[in-house]
């Protein structure tokens, strides 16, 4: 490892916690009641529906369908790993199909 | 896991109870490290892609250890891959790091209720372990009143091992690995965050801000670089849901 290199992860260490840390303080000075509390309390759904959503977008009708496969397979057994498994056993099955045609 | 996900769920509208005593710590801890066995053989397949391509980026095996070990966070890792060179950038490298991890300020604002009973030192300790799925499944558990701190500090353990040992052991096998998509591991991601959204699904009222939050995301990824589609789409999202709520 070079000077250069320890030095450029270190930095990126830095910006990783900062973003963490900052967070934390942030939430701590947040009202507990209130709008701001309310809202707060809809962030992780939101995020990750953010996370997800432009995922299937760009992957095209076999992720909408692994999508779909996981999410039924996700409430029905609520088992995570059969949830994700099954659904990336769709996408696989699915571009195998398409890549046929 | 089936015992605790066969558990009731609470209904929402109280957002998140705190545990009433913190003395079950230790057995939260080992439960949220089982749970998330699944989700560390997720991270550990796109784990071992990252240190392929990391590989290919010039980065030698210490490197990938150092950066995994003390940056621990996918995104901005890959997105460092395009930046690498012989002598990296540092000030861009930081940069990027900070843009696109930028969500994090809002997820790690979202655990304030499973630090409220923690040290100040202990609560800035854990916050270096926050990533994407534990904190996903921590709030899943916190939404049927199952988590704690211990509980995401277990989870994050799990994911840490897995994400540090498959990057550098996808450094050192190389190419043999191949193209990802032909596994699927690409789509393990997508899925992995999919269903443990379903886990959050509350019924009808989640549909017009979930939606909300797909509509703005996707058009954000098509316009924006990097993440800033998460942190938009989310902000959306959650105004829309906290509007809905007043209504």
């Amino acid at each position: 490892m070079t000077f250069e290199s320890f030095t450029a992860i270190l930095a990126m260490a830095l910006a990783a916690y900062a973003v963490r840390a900052g967070g934390l303080l942030i939430g701590r000075r947040l009202p507990q009641s209130g709008a701001v509390a309310e809202w707060l309390r809809e962030v992780p759904a939101a995020i990750l529906v953010a996370v997800v959503a432009p995922e299937i977008f760009r992957g095209g009708p076999a992720a909408v369908l692994g999508g779909a496969i996981t999410a039924l397979v996700m409430w029905r057994s609520r088992n995570l790993f059969l949830a994700i498994g099954a659904g990336v056993l769709a996408v696989v099955g699915a571009r195998h199909l398409m890549a046929g045609f | 896991m089936t015992d605790d996900s066969e558990r009731p769920r609470r209904s929402g509208g109280e957002g998140a109870p705190i545990p009433k005593e913190e003395k079950s710590g230790g057995t939260d801890f080992l439960r949220g490290l089982r749970i998330s066995l699944p989700l560390a053989a997720g991270v550990a397949a796109y784990g071992l892609v990252f240190g392929v391509l990391a590989r290919e980026a010039g980065l030698s095996v210490a490197d990938v250890a150092l950066m995994s070990g003390v940056v621990f966070t996918g995104s901005a890792q890959f997105v460092a891959l395009t930046l690498w060179a012989a002598s990296p950038p540092v000030l861009a490298l930081a940069f990027a790091t900070l843009a696109v991890n930028l969500r994090y300020v809002l997820m790690a604002a979202a655990l304030r209720d499973l630090f409220a009973r923690t040290s100040r030192l202990k609560a800035f300790a854990a916050v270096f372990l926050v990533n994407d799925e534990s904190w996903a499944l921590t709030m899943g558990e916190a939404a049927r009143g199952g988590a704690s701190a211990s509980f995401m500090v277990g989870s994050a353990l799990a994911l840490y091992a897995a994400w540090l040992g498959s990057t550098v052991a996808g450094r050192v096998i190389g190419a043999a690995i191949g193209d990802p998509s032909r596994w699927g591991i690409d789509f393990a991601f997508t899925a992995t965050f999919l269903a443990l959204l379903m886990g959050m699904l509350r019924g009808k009222r989640d549909i017009l801000p979930w939606m909300v939050s797909a509509a703005v995301a996707i058009v954000a990824s098509l316009y924006l670089p990097g993440k800033w589609y998460i942190l938009i789409g989310g902000v959306a999202g959650a105004t829309a849901g906290a509007l809905r709520r007043d209504v």
